[in-house]
């Protein structure tokens, strides 16, 4: 079957479509997106991490067919999608994650990125106060380190969420 | 396979009714893991994501109608006045990712032992509701699971809402899972007051082949309380409405947990859930 929606902005189609795959297999295999990671494929680890509709799922929890005319950020629209730069400026998120060192093997990075990114838009984003520890830990209980490298991932959203509030737009 | 994308109710459940090995799909966080690990090939997937009936959520009569698709996410952030044990249920299911995907609907359907929905529903006195092509019909949650992971739903039919009764006394949620977060659970406990009726409901998850409350331990409380002066159960009472509750679990030993555990785990929940109703019940929160 044929799968249409949108993708960091841009319309796109997928062709040959098998109904029961998902929309990780989609965005990875067909349309060249692999920022989105595979691995568990249960919705445990959160690697794969995407916005849909505006909120973040699982990408290998949704259909193919689910995603027709829907719209999708990948953690590539991240970066892509940002409007204070160029198409090659990292976002907030991600420049706190390299600048605190929260990336070791890099395999869950996206989908923490993503879910991350999340969390900073309904919080400093809305114009409320940074997440405590507690808040940041539990927005990322869906997402799996297996290098356990939490700590620093934690002072990457915190991090981000300054940032963000220091800089006091909503951009 | 068949991808089937009803828009309306009535072609969702004509899509039923054709497709007897079709699968219903919404947030997908259990049927996708079927299809991932290639465990099941449905001959159709029928995705009721798209039908906007089973996505609203609402006061209907006495009841809070909530319909089949409507997130966890939802369910924390709206309902918490309306159904406070199923919103505190809600909150613990797996993760934000899932919360966002995974519907109470899809619970009901699965009826996973291990449902975070269950408890909540069965101590409330909840009411399924289910349609096919030729009508809807209501069913108690207390009627509606009848085996393992096999329910009163007929196989033309689909879970459409459940209807979840207003509150009337406190509400209690308690699960207990290998850590904090992203855990199915070990066991699970619910209970709820209803001081209109002086009445008491439980509901427990993970502990038999079913989602089961516990008669004998809902009628010793409701006997026991201090429905007037709200003063605090005696010790002995406590003890014995958690022996009650354990006694109503059939646990089995598996890789979450053992059995003994499991009785262990249900009273401890039971005594807590009995105080935190107490001390709610004195304040007059309902």
């Amino acid at each position: 079957m044929r799968v249409s929606f949108n993708v960091n902005g841009a319309d796109v189609t997928a062709e040959d479509v098998w109904p029961g795959e998902s929309l990780l297999y989609v965005l990875r295999e067909r349309l060249g997106l692999p920022g989105s990671k595979n691995a568990c494929e249960q919705g445990e680890c959160g690697s794969c991490t995407v916005y849909f509709d505006g909120v973040t799922a699982c990408a290998c929890m949704i259909a193919a067919g689910q995603a027709q005319g829907r719209r999708v950020r990948t953690v590539e629209g991240l970066s892509q999608g940002s409007e204070r730069g160029g198409p090659r400026r990292l976002d907030d998120v991600q420049e706190a994650f390299v600048a605190a060192g929260a990336v070791q093997c890099g395999f869950c990075t996206p989908g923490l990125v993503v879910q991350a990114h999340d969390l900073v838009e309904r919080t400093v984003g809305r114009g409320g106060p940074v997440p405590g520890d507690a808040e940041i830990r539990e927005a990322l209980a869906g997402n799996l380190c297996r290098c356990t490298g939490y700590g620093m991932i934690v002072d990457a959203v915190r991090l981000a969420a300054e940032r963000r509030a220091a800089s006091g737009s909503g951009a | 396979m068949e991808f089937l994308s009803p828009s309306t109710l009535e072609e969702a459940l004509q899509a039923r009714s054709a497709h007897p090995g079709g699968v219903p799909i919404a947030g997908g966080t259990d049927v996708m893991v079927e299809l991932n690990f290639d465990r099941h090939r449905p001959e159709a997937l029928i995705d009721l994501s798209r039908v906007p009936e089973l996505a609203e959520y609402g006061p209907d009569g006495g009841y809070t109608r909530l319909g089949a698709t409507v997130p966890y996410t939802a369910i924390v952030e709206h309902l918490a006045g309306r159904a406070p044990a199923l919103a505190r249920a809600a909150r613990a299911v797996a993760s934000p990712q899932i919360r966002n995907r995974g519907t109470v609907g899809g619970n009901l359907a699965s009826a996973s032992p291990a449902g975070d929905a269950h408890p909540p529903l069965l101590a409330t006195g909840a009411v399924v509701e289910v349609a096919s092509a030729a009508g809807r019909r209501r069913v108690p949650v207390r009627e509606f699971y009848t085996s393992l992971r096999t329910t009163a739903l007929r196989q033309d039919e689909l879970v459409t809402a459940v209807l979840l009764p207003e509150p009337k006394g406190p509400q209690q949620f308690a699960k207990i899972g290998t850590r904090n977060a992203m855990v199915i659970s070990v066991a699970a406990f619910s209970l709820a007051l209803d001081a209109e009726r002086r009445t008491v409901g439980t509901g427990l998850g993970s502990v038999a082949p079913t989602p089961v409350r516990a008669e004998r331990a809902e009628e010793f409380l409701a006997a026991e309380l201090d429905w007037e002066g709200a003063t605090a159960p005696t010790e002995a009472v406590v003890r014995r409405f958690g022996e009650l509750v354990a006694a109503a679990a059939s646990p089995i030993d598996d890789q979450r947990g053992s059995a003994a555990y499991r009785r262990h785990a249900l009273a401890v929940m039971a005594r807590r859930a009995l105080a935190w109703s107490v001390t709610d019940y004195r304040k007059g929160a309902t």
